[in-house]
Parts: structure tokens; C-alpha cells; sequence
């Protein structure tokens, strides 16, 4: 069967900058894909590349065995999405928002009217049918938006950064509904800088930087490949003294952060047992997990 | 600018949609939307219609308000579509986002661009008409011919949205739009003949009014509501039109340019 989305080599540029540089990619049905990357990395552009809303310098991209952009229209009819910033109708009841948003799909007013009740309670939102929307809470109006972006019954779903600024309840209740719609067989493509969200949700996860895929596979894949399997943090004053004295001797890999040092290492046994002998340094022993994975790849230092 | 951003415009159906859904806001808000529409061409009207045309002869074989009758229609409805199309437009294209949510759905640019002007132009209709019974029921006009005003006024909504969306597509924020209306608005009603006959005017300032589109409506508009038919009728449309098609194909450049970032 063929991917449902497929980029081969496509690259953007804006004023000179490449914000995509030959992205190669391809999502099966049925699969949630997660994108993953700091902040100007290129991950909406890529997106909006797959959706067909702009067009590359270079590369082609097919969504749903279609060209994109040349028939993103056709294409767009079986696709769902949850922009990064909300774009509900301030005017419009909940409802209103859905029926309205439907019709854009040429979809008549009773096939739409008949959807609603099954969206809402997709949504939880049954009990505001009639509220308007500047009086829904932030984590409402972005199960509105999901409600929204399934209107139309899409085959695939992009989703950029679904959970940015909601609180835990907002985001778990999200991610339960995420889980129900890969399970129908829906094809998810969602962009995040929440490792635990992509740990949970994603089947398979990509890492990006600079416009490019810098590492891709399972988030167990993502770890095995790229990082030690036990990280020990320590914490204190004088971490960084301590670092640059005893780290060689036990740790194969460890960098510094502030007042904390994060050892990377195979077995963790002999480093935890010299911690516990001295008692100035706080220490945490952990597995790995996909944020060291994302930090070693992407660097530590911030991005604007 | 990518050669693909001049392409000529795709027209299909799909504007309707969003043209359903201003509608569905517009009825929101229809009371006050429609004592907004009368409110200030009407004040105007009578206020300078009998205060100034009391000091006033005849003018042009009617009495002063029924010559003002005319231009306020033009004007009022050129405001109309003004106002919806540089305030209302950067509204859902900038603030409120609609635009981009429309197009993630099978809806372009295209269909949204020409959805913008065919609302502004309803909207014009609906002050226009609005505005005409008032001057029916003041008896400023008694001819049917003046019921060419209502798709005459749908015409004027046509040609200032289209102009007034390219001020759209190059405004960074709402301040931008107070050179427009202080530049070019606001000169025309002065200048095209509203108030008095462009012909009172030196003749540099009637040849720059004759550049103006809304000249060339009241030229159609006071013979109307006369119960005659305009001269050269054809001309004044197909400058109309020019200005209208002409600025639907400038601001979809635009508006794609401005999009594709």
C-alpha cells in the first residue's frame, strides 16, 4: 500500500534561509507520526508543505496519493487540521462553528447537522452546544478545534502542537482522543516539543533541526540508537567541580547545565554507589528517555 | 515575488460557504448593523439637504436635497464597502484567522478573495437600499427608473471593495487604513460630485476627479433618481468595472504573496 504521506527531497526557502532542506518522508495508514524539533526548526513549514498551502523550491509530496499543491483541493476533501493557534469563529456558538466549518467541505447542512451530536460528545463538550466561544476555557476550544477538524470525516489529521498551553487535565483528556482516533484507523501527523506527549502518542517520531530529519524511528528506536540507556542527574554547587574530577571515570558521556550534570552511561551500579557515598550532591538515577535523546540531538542551548 | 502569484484568478462555488457564514454574523448583529448603515447618510442628508439647501437655489432642475440624495446613496455605499473590506477583511484575515482555518479545508485564496469583495458589495446593497427608502419615503424621488439605484449600488460595493482589499493585503495593522480613508476616501466624497457638481470645481481637480471612480457613479446615480437615463451610461459602468476587476486581480497578487510566508 502506498504511504499516505510522502515527501521526497523538499526544500523551502524564505529570504534566503532554507526552513526545509531535502525532507524526505513517508507515513503510513493508520500510523500517529510525531514531528519533533525546537522552535524554527521547520516543522509547521513542513506542514504546510504537506498540505499543499504553499509550494516548494524543490521535491514533490504526494497526501493521500495525490500532488500536492497541484490537487490539494481534492486532496484537502479527506483531510482534518488542528492549527498551532486557535482560529475557531469568536461570532458562532460551538455548534455554529462546526456547522459553518463544514460547509467549506461541500457538505450539505443535514449531513453536517446529523455529525454534530457524535462530534460533540467526541469532544465533551455536549453540554455547551449553544456557548459561544470566547466563553469556552482554553482546553475547550482546542477539543472544539479537534471537534472542527474532524467535521468532515478526514482520513488523515495534521496537528500542530495540539497541547501547547493547556493544563495536564486539558492535555490527558486530548491524548485519550488522539489514541481513539489512531485506533479507527485514522492517519495522525503532529508536531510537538512535549517528549512525553510523542512518547505516548506517536507509533513513530521524527526529530528536526534546521530543516532537516535528523534521526527517525520507534521513540524506543530514538533511544536505543542515539543515547546511553541510564542517565544519572546530579545536583549541587559544586556539581561542576565534581563533574570535571570524577565523570571520566564513570560516566561515558556527561554534560553540564547550571548547577546540574547529567551523566549518560551503560550501567549506572558504580557511579550511584560513589554518590552514595558522599553526601554534598543530589542525585536522580532514571532510564533514558526521549527529551535526553532530543537535547543530545538538538544541543542544549536555546533557540529564538 | 513567484511567477505563480500572477496566475489569473479560479472562480468556482466555493465562496459561497463563506459568504453564508458573514451572513450568519451580519444576522447576529442586524439591528445595530442596519441603524449603522442609515444613521449617518441620513443625518447628513437632512442636515445639509435642507440647512444648506435652504440658502440654496435649485439645483440642476431639483431641489438641493434631492441632488444630495443621489450622491449620498453613491457615498454611503461606498463607505460601506470600504469599511467591510479594509476593517472587516483584515479582521478575519489577521486577527481572528478565519482565513487560514478556511484553508485547510477544500476553500483557496481564490474563492476567499472574491467571497471578501462579493460581501463588502452585499453589504453596500444593504445600506444602499436601506438609504433609497428613506429617500422614497421623503419623497426625494418618485421615478421607477430609480430602482436602477439597487444594482447601481451593488455596482459601487463591487468597485470599492475590490480597490479597498488591496489596501488590505498591504496593511501591517489597523492604522494603515487611516491613509486610505484620509488619502483617498474622504477626497472623493468632497471632490466627485456628491455635495455640489464636479463642474464648480478648477479644472485640474476635474480632471483628477474624472480619473475617480465614484465621479462616474454619481454621474449614473443623479439622472437615475431623476427618472433619466445617464449619457454615456456604458462609459461610467465599464470605468466601474475596470476599477473592480482591475483591483481583484492586484490584491489576490497581493493577499498570495502575502500568504505564501
Amino acid at each position: 500500500m502506498n504511504p499516505v504521506i510522502q515527501a521526497k527531497g523538499l526544500q523551502k526557502s524564505y529570504g534566503g534561509h532554507r526552513v526545509v532542506d531535502g525532507l524526505d518522508l513517508s507515513i503510513h495508514k493508520g500510523e500517529c507520526f510525531g514531528l519533533l524539533g525546537p522552535n524554527g526548526a521547520g516543522k509547521t513549514t513542513t506542514l504546510r508543505l504537506l498540505l499543499g498551502l504553499i509550494a516548494p523550491d524543490a521535491g514533490t509530496a504526494t497526501l493521500l496519493d495525490l500532488p500536492v499543491p497541484q490537487a490539494a483541493r481534492e486532496a484537502r476533501i479527506k483531510v482534518g487540521v488542528v492549527p498551532q493557534m486557535d482560529n475557531l469563529d469568536p461570532d458562532f456558538t460551538v455548534a455554529e462553528n462546526l456547522l459553518v466549518y463544514g460547509r467549506y467541505f461541500g457538505m450539505p447542512d443535514s449531513e453536517i447537522e446529523a455529525r454534530i451530536p457524535d462530534l460533540l460528545e467526541f469532544a465533551s463538550l455536549t453540554s455547551k452546544r449553544d456557548a459561544k466561544v470566547p466563553t469556552l476555557s482554553g482546553g475547550m476550544k482546542r477539543r472544539l478545534t479537534l471537534a472542527r477538524a474532524l467535521v468532515n470525516d478526514p482520513d488523515v489529521v495534521f496537528l500542530d502542537e495540539p497541547t501547547t498551553g493547556l493544563d495536564p487535565q486539558a492535555r490527558h483528556l486530548i491524548w485519550q482522543r488522539l489514541n481513539a482516533l489512531t485506533q479507527q484507523g485514522k492517519t495522525l501527523l503532529l508536531t510537538t516539543h512535549f517528549m512525553d506527549e510523542a512518547e505516548r502518542l506517536c507509533h513513530r517520531l521524527a526529530v528536526m533541526d534546521n530543516g532537516k530529519l535528523i534521526s527517525q524511528g520507534s521513540p524506543r528506536e530514538l533511544i536505543e540508537s542515539n543515547i546511553e540507556p541510564q542517565v544519572v542527574e546530579v545536583f549541587g554547587e559544586t556539581a561542576g567541580q565534581w563533574a570535571s574530577e570524577h565523570t571520566a571515570k564513570y560516566a561515558q558521556r556527561h554534560e553540564v547545565s547550571g548547577e546540574s550534570v547529567f551523566c549518560y552511561v551503560h550501567d549506572a551500579q558504580p557511579l550511584v554507589a560513589h554518590l552514595q557515598a558522599q553526601s554534598v550532591l543530589r542525585y536522580l538515577h532514571r532510564p533514558a528517555n526521549l527529551e535526553d535523546v532530543f537535547l543530545k540531538l538538538t544541543g542544549r542551548e536555546m533557540r529564538e | 515575488m513567484s511567477m505563480s502569484h500572477f496566475a489569473l484568478p479560479t472562480l468556482t462555488l466555493r465562496f459561497f460557504p463563506i459568504w453564508r457564514r458573514q451572513w450568519l454574523v451580519w444576522r447576529k448583529v442586524a439591528v445595530p448593523a442596519i441603524l449603522g448603515h442609515l444613521a449617518d447618510p441620513v443625518i447628513y442628508m437632512l442636515g445639509l439637504g435642507y440647512g444648506l439647501g435652504s440658502l440654496l437655489p435649485e439645483m440642476g432642475g431639483t431641489s438641493y436635497i434631492a441632488f444630495l440624495a443621489a450622491g449620498t446613496l453613491c457615498y454611503s455605499s461606498m463607505n460601506s464597502a470600504s469599511f467591510e473590506s479594509l476593517y472587516g477583511a483584515f479582521a478575519r484575515m489577521h486577527e481572528q484567522r478565519t482565513w487560514e482555518a478556511i484553508m485547510n479545508t477544500p476553500v483557496t485564496l481564490d474563492d476567499i478573495v472574491l467571497s471578501e469583495i462579493l460581501w463588502s458589495a452585499t453589504k453596500s446593497l444593504m445600506s444602499g437600499v436601506a438609504v433609497l427608502i428613506v429617500i422614497w419615503i421623503l419623497g426625494l424621488s418618485d421615478s421607477l427608473m430609480s430602482l436602477w439605484m439597487i444594482p447601481l449600488v451593488l455596482l459601487i460595493g463591487l468597485t470599492f471593495a475590490a480597490v479597498g482589499l488591496i489596501m488590505t493585503a498591504l496593511a501591517p495593522a489597523y492604522d494603515f487604513f487611516m491613509y486610505y480613508f484620509t488619502l483617498v476616501i474622504t477626497p472623493m466624497m468632497l471632490l466627485c460630485g456628491v455635495f455640489f457638481p464636479v463642474t464648480q470645481l478648477p479644472e485640474a481637480l476635474q480632471a483628477l476627479a474624472a480619473a475617480l471612480p465614484l465621479t462616474h457613479a454619481v454621474d449614473l446615480a443623479r439622472p437615475l433618481m431623476k427618472g433619466e437615463v445617464p449619457a454615456q451610461a456604458v462609459f461610467h459602468i465599464g470605468v466601474l468595472l475596470t476599477y473592480a476587476l482591475v483591483g481583484f486581480y492586484i490584491s489576490l497578487v497581493l493577499f498570495r504573496r502575502r500568504l505564501s510566508r
